[in-house]
């Protein structure tokens, strides 16, 4: 293996240039420098502005006409932008504040994916507010799913309609018993006639007639 | 003019809004002939980007005519029929100085992570995108190419994205020839990354993904080992055993965040968004290449973390090249690609659909129904001519 010595010797021999003197004092800076085993290779082109910072000749900066943000981390806004959908409501208050925050911060881009969150909602009250309901079938575009997956679409349909009517079964049956257990606290209705009197219709009053409270 | 509306996770619609103008001096304006919808669009509609506002037009991949320009552009004029790379880059700044047009410092004010692009959230820079009739395209000199007149504009609005992506990855693998290339994910970039990992001398490529209709076009299409994950069981260990014990040379990762085959991914990346997207095929990638290998990603992934087994790539002494495509850099060569009939871009097409039919198209391309590749949205006044 060659040693540091023999490396600079290589290398001023191979006219690769002298260390900088700024670098002087380092023993063996440089030694092994290789421009072609750069791993940004062929992306990148090094160029003489590698360490110049930022100092080109901007383009024309676009006229800033409307709220837009720029991340902290960078010193003012790009040269143009897009102007798509400027920031509106509470999410734009949320996506202010997410702007307060650098990209390293969860903050700043979970901030943002909450305030997209908020900004759907804003948009469903915002077509409602320009007389529009929202086609859910269109907008999701089911009509795909009844041409290339009727099977599936219409599995899924029934699966959810199987859902929905095991819930309101469980809701009605927690229903009767919230009101049974009612009875059992003590309280049953005297006649058919009170308000829940339907609940106990099967109930067998007499039963606990001696531990009814008055009402 | 009518325009994609994005209405939130997975809703979509057709909508009239106005008409794009010029905001700077640089800027053109663009009559949409061809856009497509791409496999990073789903991370838009999935809701999974931050920053995605209602009411955005998503589409970053199309070709068009320019209608007017503003009064710096010197290299377009009203009639030329260009394919719009997806990056917004001035072409002046340090980075698009060296090359990298995919990561301009004056084209997205909102982030310093990710460069401008069409119709890809306030995080790449707020630009109204292509799934529209008209585009306002800024640095017109730059980024904007003239379609030869003897190329198929199905085919350069493929060049805009899909083909440099692709072979952009294939590049970043540093692929030496005789190497082994393992490329997870057959969407239209991975099998466009193992077509071109043959142009880089690959001596074997293999391409992973769950969808059999999938790979049997990858298989097809870019004369490929083709391999279903779901019947392997385990694909790292496949990877070992299929490379004689010793792990791909190069593997590349064209999946991104919507990755599908580990349950705790999904969970975190896709279902919960606590990680910028299921790093699965990452995951795969790393565990799956050669000590001393090469890890290409062009899967794109949201801004936050990712669990990836990072102590493997240090322990393996892994190299790993990303970056989004600088498609300004590729295209010159690509175009020579395409005309020499060495590439087909246009083969990747399998849906094409009116512009108004959009939540359709995002629907069977997300659903991957239909045995969908590659949907391309026509605007109304093409389908007139």
């Amino acid at each position: 293996m060659e040693t540091p010595e023999e490396k600079q010797t290589r290398r001023e021999q191979s006219g690769a240039g002298d260390v900088p003197s700024q670098y002087a004092h380092i023993k063996g800076w440089g030694i092994d420098a290789d421009p072609n085993n750069n791993p940004t290779y062929p992306m990148k082109q090094r160029v003489d502005i590698e360490h110049a910072g930022y100092s080109w000749e901007r383009p024309t900066q676009q006229p800033v006409n409307m709220e837009v943000h720029h991340s902290i981390e960078r010193p003012n806004i790009s040269a143009v932008f897009g102007t798509s959908t400027p920031p509106r409501g509470l999410s734009g208050m949320m996506r202010r504040w997410a702007f307060k925050y650098s990209e390293d911060q969860y903050n700043h881009w979970l901030g943002l994916l909450m305030a997209d969150r908020v900004d759907m909602i804003e948009g469903v009250v915002d077509d409602l507010a320009h007389a529009h309901l929202p086609n859910l079938i269109e907008e999701k575009g089911l009509r795909a799913d009844w041409h290339y997956d009727r099977e599936r679409l219409i599995g899924k349909v029934a699966a959810g309609a199987c859902a929905v009517g095991l819930a309101w079964w469980l809701w009605q049956r927690r229903s009767s018993k919230e009101e049974a257990y009612r009875a059992e606290e003590g309280y049953l209705p005297h006649s058919d006639d009170e308000p829940g009197a339907e609940y106990f219709r099967d109930y067998d009053r007499e039963s606990f007639y001696g531990t009814i409270r008055p009402l | 003019m009518l325009a994609m509306n994005y209405r939130g996770p997975l809703r979509v619609r057709i909508d009239h809004k106005p008409e794009p103008e010029i905001l700077h001096p640089e800027d053109a304006i663009v009559r949409v002939t061809r856009s497509c919808i791409c496999g990073s669009d789903l991370h838009l509609y999935n809701g999974s980007v931050p920053d995605t506002r209602i009411g955005s037009t998503f589409g970053h991949e199309f070709t068009g005519v320019v209608e007017e320009v503003g009064p710096k552009v010197q290299k377009l004029k009203p009639g030329d029929h260009v394919l719009v790379p997806f990056n917004i880059a001035c072409g002046r700044c340090q980075f698009c100085r060296q090359g990298l047009y995919g990561n301009c410092h004056e084209a997205n004010p909102s982030a310093t992570a990710v460069g401008g692009a069409f119709g890809y959230s306030h995080t790449a820079g707020g630009y109204e995108g292509g799934q529209a009739e008209y585009v306002r395209v800024p640095y017109a000199d730059v980024g904007p190419t003239k379609i030869p007149e003897d190329m198929d504009p199905d085919d350069a609005v493929l060049l805009t994205d899909v083909v440099p992506t692709g072979y952009q990855a294939a590049e970043m693998a540093g692929i030496q020839e005789g190497d082994t290339v393992m490329i997870f994910g057959a969407g239209p970039v991975g099998i466009m990354a193992a077509r071109c990992s043959w142009l880089f001398g690959a001596g074997r490529v293999i391409i992973i993904d769950e969808l059999d209709y999938r790979l049997e076009f990858a298989a097809d299409y870019a004369q490929c080992e083709a391999y279903n994950f779901r019947e392997l069981e385990d694909p790292v260990l496949f990877a070992k055993q299929t490379t004689d014990w010793i792990g791909a040379d190069v593997c590349i990762d064209a999946v991104g965040a919507e990755a599908s085959g580990n349950a705790l991914q999904t969970l975190a990346g896709r279902k919960m968004l606590l990680q910028g997207g299921s790093a699965t095929a990452l995951h795969w990638a790393i565990n799956s290449v050669k000590k001393g290998g090469v890890i290409s990603i062009v899967g794109v992934y949201g801004p936050t973390a990712c669990l990836v087994p990072i102590g493997s790539v240090m322990n393996k002494g892994l190299t790993i090249r990303a970056n989004q495509v600088a498609v300004k850099r590729v295209l010159p060569r690509l175009i020579e690609h395409v005309q020499n009939g060495i590439l087909d871009p246009k083969a990747l097409i399998t849906h094409r659909l009116p512009l108004e039919d959009i939540a359709e198209g995002y629907r069977i391309f997300s659903q991957k129904l239909d045995n969908c590749i590659k949907p391309v949205l026509m605007p109304p006044s093409v389908r007139m001519h």
